[in-house]
């Protein structure tokens, strides 16, 4: 097949989608942290601990949808873990984070040992089945695409209009960008800007919890080490990509999830003459080279980062 | 809830956090080695015994603690700059890179001459390579914590590259892995017969010049400067973007000595394990240290003990070893908590 015939196939798009879905929850997720002011860098492993969760829940004899709870529940708690060191404690959030990185996921693992001791194989479960919306999904390519998906993926896409109409329709969403934005304007209003911020970070943890989840009960069937990738990480270039904008952040995953599948299926029409690892490198690569192009007019939230004291100014 | 600033703690105190902090680490991890089924002093005791309890256990901590001490004093130097390297596993494996292209025969030198030339371009290799992010920051205002995250998930790709491409043993069945270093290029052992090697005792030395850099010299002075008030230092005539290049070239150039230390001193190849996250790991350990170059020996090999510890202990008590990357990262934050407890009192009103 010809490279540009691919971006016209049905199943290209289709698994564009797919792997841009657990992309769109954790950069959701990211970005209500980082509007009210937190930058979430335990965004990897609490993508590693929910993908555990979920596929654990399910695995013990848990409902799918008991499972992606489950994960959500544990994606939260981390939440709160990284919210306590760095809202009212006002700790480091890189350090924070890293710290919350290693501690998810070096806890998934332990977890993961102890209740699978001797399995050298992941066990499988019966993950989310694509469920196409009649009608829809007969429309060629566009609804082929987007409505024969699973519905965890049509869940995806509901998150980003919730948190665009939350962030930009209602007073919390007012106060969460205020807190972000201008603290001690959210504080003369008589709004706690530390129970606004770690709000949103427990919110957002569970969202980054629920994209890790996607990849074990609804891309895949079993959960294995190193499974997120980096994908995490991705996400914050992609929060920065959309300028902290959910419908931006969702075409910015869209369109790095479609790079992804592209540089799939040319890693097999090329035969075998680019060694893999220069595919493998793209999106990586990519990520940066789209961190470089919107840096110079990137609006950051102007209190990303910055500990809010009460009564401090 | 507040903070309230208190004044700076006597030194026995400020060792006393550390300590409180690894306390309340060991509280914490031994619910899980309670869910395992096993008891907590019984497997702390045999985690000691297995790092410390023996000559074979200590050299094997002291084997563990050199790359570490090597990261750890990295990520020291960039954090106290408040520059975010968080890529010294990928200056790691270029270390490891740029020793097997040199020391697998290309120079025909003899060692005196040889290790020094293999060390200053594993060391300048590792520089340019944070070198890039650190003008990503500085020109672009691009956040270097992603790059250097992402630069790592590249730079791992690439050595994979490498192995199974032009760095890989004609020799070696089919396994993506050098050829060894010559015998010109190797680390000699401190024992004879044992694993602990000279990459140990120039980890040691580096400390103590990084220790003497920071302290005493006018680039450290700017890199505190630096990393305590970024415009307070431009405001007094500081060149923050230089002294931010200079620290990323010397953070870069540490980390990349792990990997030399690695290939030259132990395992004589490279390979794709040849770090099991030393890079990560060494923000524990300079976190530990509290930043401070010559603590930083003590915390690497800490730390190491408890890896090593750990790796005896699983095969005693049925507890993964996985424990000991739950105790050092939950340390990690323990130990952020202590640094905070030591410069502010928290009134709950």
């Amino acid at each position: 097949m010809d490279a540009l015939e691919i971006l016209f196939t049905a199943s290209f798009w289709v698994a564009a989608i797919r792997i841009a879905s657990p992309l769109i929850f954790a950069t959701m997720g990211e970005l209500i942290c980082e509007r009210a002011g937190v930058l979430n860098l335990g965004i990897e492993g609490i993508m590693t601990a929910g993908a555990f969760a979920g596929w654990f829940t399910v695995y013990s004899g848990g409902d799918l949808w008991a499972g992606l709870l489950v994960a959500a529940l544990v994606g939260a708690m981390f939440g709160l873990l990284h919210a306590t060191l760095t809202v009212p404690l006002g700790l480091s959030q890189h350090v924070v984070g890293i710290g919350v990185t290693l501690l998810a996921t070096s806890l998934t693992y332990y977890i993961y040992r102890l209740a699978l001791p001797e399995v050298t194989s992941p066990p499988k479960i019966e993950p989310f089945q694509p469920l196409p919306i009649p009608g829809l999904s007969s429309i060629p390519v566009v609804g082929e695409a987007l409505f024969t998906q699973t519905p965890l993926t049509y869940l995806a896409f509901v998150s980003v209009a919730a948190v665009a109409w939350i962030l930009y329709r209602t007073p919390v969403g007012l106060a969460v960008r205020a807190a972000g934005e201008n603290p001690s304007a959210v504080e003369a209003q008589g709004i706690s800007v530390t129970g606004i911020r770690m709000g949103a970070v427990v919110v957002g943890s569970a969202l980054m919890a629920v994209g890790g989840a996607f990849l074990t009960t609804s891309a895949f069937n079993s959960f294995f080490f190193q499974m997120i990738n980096g994908r995490g990480w991705i996400c914050i270039a992609l929060v920065v990509f959309g300028s902290w904008r959910p419908g931006k952040a969702l075409i910015g995953a869209i369109l790095f999830a479609a790079f992804d599948a592209y540089q799939v299926r040319l890693q097999q029409i090329s035969g075998g003459i680019v060694p893999y690892q220069v595919f493998l490198m793209m999106p990586y690569a990519l990520s940066i080279l789209a961190l470089i192009l919107v840096a110079r007019r990137a609006a950051y939230p102007k209190a990303l980062m910055i500990p809010y004291q009460k009564g401090e100014r | 809830m507040r903070l309230e600033p208190k004044p700076a703690p006597s030194l026995a105190i400020t060792l006393l956090f550390p300590l409180a902090a690894i306390a309340t680490t060991l509280m914490l991890t031994s619910i899980l080695v309670l869910a395992a089924g096993a008891s907590p002093l019984s497997v702390f005791y045999l985690v000691a015994k297995g790092a410390a309890g023996s000559q074979f256990a200590l050299l094997e901590t002291l084997t563990r603690a050199t790359p570490l001490i090597f990261t750890g004093l990295a990520i020291a130097v960039a954090f106290r700059a408040k520059l975010w390297n968080i890529g010294a596993e990928a200056q790691l494996y270029i270390g490891g890179v740029v020793t097997v292209v040199l020391g697998t025969g290309a120079l025909p030198l003899p060692s005196a001459i040889l290790i020094p030339v293999i060390m200053v371009a594993v060391m300048a290799a590792g520089a340019l390579l944070l070198l890039g992010p650190a003008v990503l920051k500085t020109r672009f205002g691009v956040d270097e914590v992603v790059t250097t995250l992402l630069l790592n998930f590249i730079i791992l790709l690439f050595v994979s590259m490498l192995l199974e491409g032009v760095l890989k043993d004609p020799m070696g069945l089919g396994w993506p892995q050098s050829q060894k270093v010559i015998a010109e290029a190797q680390l000699p052992r401190l024992i004879q017969g044992k694993r602990l090697h000279y990459g140990f005792v120039i980890a040691l030395v580096s400390a103590v010049l990084v220790w003497v850099v920071m302290k005493k010299t006018v680039l450290g002075y700017e890199m505190r400067a630096v990393g305590h008030n970024p415009e307070g230092a431009r405001f007094v005539g500081i060149p923050v973007n230089r002294a931010l290049m200079k620290t990323a070239l010397l953070s870069g150039g540490l980390a990349a000595l792990a990997g030399f230390s690695e290939v030259s001193g132990l395992k004589g190849n490279l390979t794709l394990d040849l770090s099991p996250g030393y890079g990560y790991t060494g923000i524990v350990v300079a976190m530990l240290a509290m930043l401070n170059p010559l603590g930083v020996i003590a915390s690497a090999i800490f730390v190491a003990g408890i890896f090593v510890g750990a790796d005896a202990m699983s095969r005693a008590a049925r507890v993964p070893s996985y424990i000991a990357d739950v105790m050092v990262a939950t340390s990690l934050l323990t130990m952020v908590v202590a640094i905070l407890l030591t410069r502010f009192r928290i009134r709950w009103r």
